[in-house]
């Protein structure tokens, strides 16, 4: 499964998913990592047995936990089959058909929203990812 | 040898022997029988192509109110649209984005809501005159309540586009959508093989008059559009067509994340097949057609060519640069143009839609130029100083200080025997040397590596140098290299406070 962890700026300096990782013996898989002045935003992986543990190691250094259940959604009514989207998904997500329509696989989403972005027509969401 | 008219075509389309096909089908046709026989085969080849193309827009009347208002000023849905024409005459382009909602919402949106049949909010203001005393009007309008709403596009249907790709490292946010870093995609746009202007690339049956099919209705070419430059085989068409009749598969807003609004405007162009010459340039196809890729991580006109690739190539998901692979994406959809040729096709087939001849060329070679700047071009020999004080490598610490403190600026050039610039010491560096409690030499504390300008550089490339090296000024320097002035972030301040 996929978790979100957003770490607030005043604790941005303290190595928080180390100690969090050292003390569980919890193997986060991470798969994008956002820093700057204002916050930290890490996604990973992480194997559902394991992620109430490592959950509560985190909060209790300040960390905020989301769990990623919702991958990215296409609606239909906006997508044009442009593909736009294909080419800036880091998982191959998207794909055309032989038709030329466009093909999602959503199993392979890792959330990360580039794709959001990318689309002209708002055509993708990230429910999940909106307000964490 | 084939000869028809578009008189023998259009009779057929009327008693319905018509033979239609669609440019991609047209393909096989020609490559299956020859031009030739192909020509004696097909009447018409039909095109299509359905990607962003910001230069569009809609002219409205939106009928008199009482008592009458001549607009000056006018918004619809908050959206700015252009009205210094005639008193309820109003042109909205597509582009230009609502004053509250930002790149949220634009003209294409105001569009696009008209044609689902939802009502806009009408703003206008006026100074008031004799025969037009309303100085505010507020209503809520929908399409069927104007006069007439005709979407007139200056510049549409590009016969072919560069694609785009960014070799800078970070992310840019542009028009061709978000390019990745380090060469991270391709975005493109264009139909290709159902491309209207490349199937007819000498502008032989599309030109001004030339019915088409607009955004789901019969429209037609104004004739060449804004920045037609046939001469590089990147022409363009001005369209227009009835706003009423037209559709929203074909007609979409369209937001860029960074860049802003573009419609995305369904077109389709039907070309008689006079000749088997007709025939023969019906039948290109997407390897026929090959593009520049660009570097938009250069923010310049005159962005570098880093390779060339066809539609196939593009299509196919992945090109290679520089020895990388790299993703594509299309930005216009092929689904569509192939929806719109086919559909096209279908209302020739059925006697519904007319061919017809144009009755002026579209120009044939033309070019784009670039723009003519007459103000704003600042060089740095406009604004540089060129009492510039320097002091030799061999100088004391001490003399540096005091040659800064009496001539009042904070740069101090460092020259050599045979006057060449060898260094640069600032009130900084010398406030380090002396709290490490170094008291020697200029040589031993200077700046070695010295960023500098030469006078006729513009001031702006001279701004981004400043910035990327971290610098608050330059030396400028002759051909021999001799120091002739220097340029410092305070001279640019200046000439940008005066200029504002």
């Amino acid at each position: 499964m996929k978790v979100k962890i957003n770490i607030s700026s005043e604790i941005v300096t303290k190595p928080i998913l180390a100690e969090s990782i050292v003390e569980t013996g919890v193997l986060l898989n991470v798969s994008q990592a956002h820093f700057d002045r204002s916050h930290g935003e890490v996604v990973a992986d992480v194997l559902e047995e394991h992620f109430e543990k490592i959950r509560h190691a985190l909060v209790s250094r300040g960390a905020v936990v989301t769990r990623l259940d919702t991958p990215i959604e296409l609606n239909e009514d906006e997508c044009v089959d442009c593909g736009a989207c294909i080419s800036v998904c880091p998982t191959k997500v998207f794909s055309m058909d032989k038709d030329y329509s466009l093909l999602v696989d959503t199993s392979k989403c890792i959330q990360c929203g580039t794709c959001v972005e990318m689309c002209p027509h708002n055509a993708l969401a990230l429910i999940n990812n909106k307000h964490a | 040898m084939v000869k028809k008219t578009i008189h023998e075509i259009n009779a057929k389309i009327r008693d319905g022997s018509v033979n239609v096909v669609t440019a991609e089908e047209m393909v096989d046709i020609v490559a299956e029988l020859g031009p030739e026989d192909a020509s004696r085969e097909v009447d018409v080849v039909t095109t299509g192509t359905f990607g962003a193309m910001c230069s569009s827009g809609v002219w409205f009347n939106f009928g008199h109110s009482e008592p009458p208002i001549k607009m000056q000023k006018v918004w619809m849905n908050d959206v700015e649209a252009y009205t210094g024409v005639a008193a309820v005459d109003a042109f909205l382009g597509a582009a230009q984005l609502s004053e509250s909602m930002g790149m949220e919402y634009g003209g294409a949106h105001v569009i696009e809501d008209l044609i689902r049949g939802k009502s806009v909010e009408l703003h206008a203001v006026s100074h008031g005159t004799d025969c037009y005393p309303r100085k505010v009007l507020d209503t809520s309008l929908a399409l069927a309540d104007m006069n007439q709403a005709i979407m007139v596009n200056p510049r549409n249907a590009y016969q072919k586009y560069n694609a785009a790709t960014n070799g800078s490292r970070q992310t840019v946010q542009t028009y061709m959508g978000s390019l990745l870093p380090n060469f991270g995609n391709v975005t493109y746009s264009g139909a290709g093989v159902l491309s209207p202007l490349s199937n007819d690339p000498d502008y032989r049956t599309i030109g001004t008059g030339s019915r088409i099919f607009l955004g789901g209705a019969q429209g037609y070419i104004v004739g060449q559009g804004t920045q037609h430059a046939s001469a590089d085989q990147f022409g363009t068409l001005m369209v227009q067509g009835d706003l009423k009749k037209m559709s929203t598969d074909y007609i979409r807003a369209a937001n860029f994340t960074g860049y802003g609004i573009s419609l995305y405007v369904g077109i389709g162009i039907p070309i008689p097949v006079l000749d088997e010459e007709i025939a023969q340039a019906t039948a290109v196809t997407d390897a026929d057609i090959t593009i520049n890729i660009l570097d938009y991580g250069v923010p310049s006109r005159d962005r570098p060519v880093l390779c060339q690739a066809s539609y196939a190539e593009l299509r196919s998901g992945c090109i290679e640069i520089n020895g990388k692979d790299v993703a594509t994406s299309s930005l216009s959809s092929f689904k569509t143009a192939r929806r719109i040729a086919a559909e096209l096709r279908d209302w020739i087939s059925r006697g519904e839609f007319f061919v017809s001849m144009p009755v002026e060329n579209l120009p044939a070679d033309s070019s784009a130029k670039a723009m003519k700047e007459t103000g704003g071009v600042s060089l740095v020999s406009e604004i540089m100083s060129t009492n510039v004080v320097t002091i030799d490598k061999d100088a004391s610490v001490y003399k540096a200080a005091k040659i800064i403190m009496e001539a009042e600026f904070n740069h101090l050039p460092v020259v050599s025997g045979d006057n060449l610039v060898v260094g640069i010491v600032t009130a900084w560096d010398i406030s380090k040397a002396v709290s490490q409690g170094k008291f020697d030499l200029v040589e031993d504390m200077m700046t070695r590596k010295v960023i500098t300008a030469k006078a006729d550089e513009r001031v702006d490339v001279v701004a981004r140098r400043l910035d990327r090296h971290g610098v608050s000024a330059l030396p400028v320097l002759n051909n021999e290299d001799h120091i002739i002035g220097i340029v410092t972030s305070d001279d640019i301040s200046k000439l940008f406070a005066r200029r504002h």
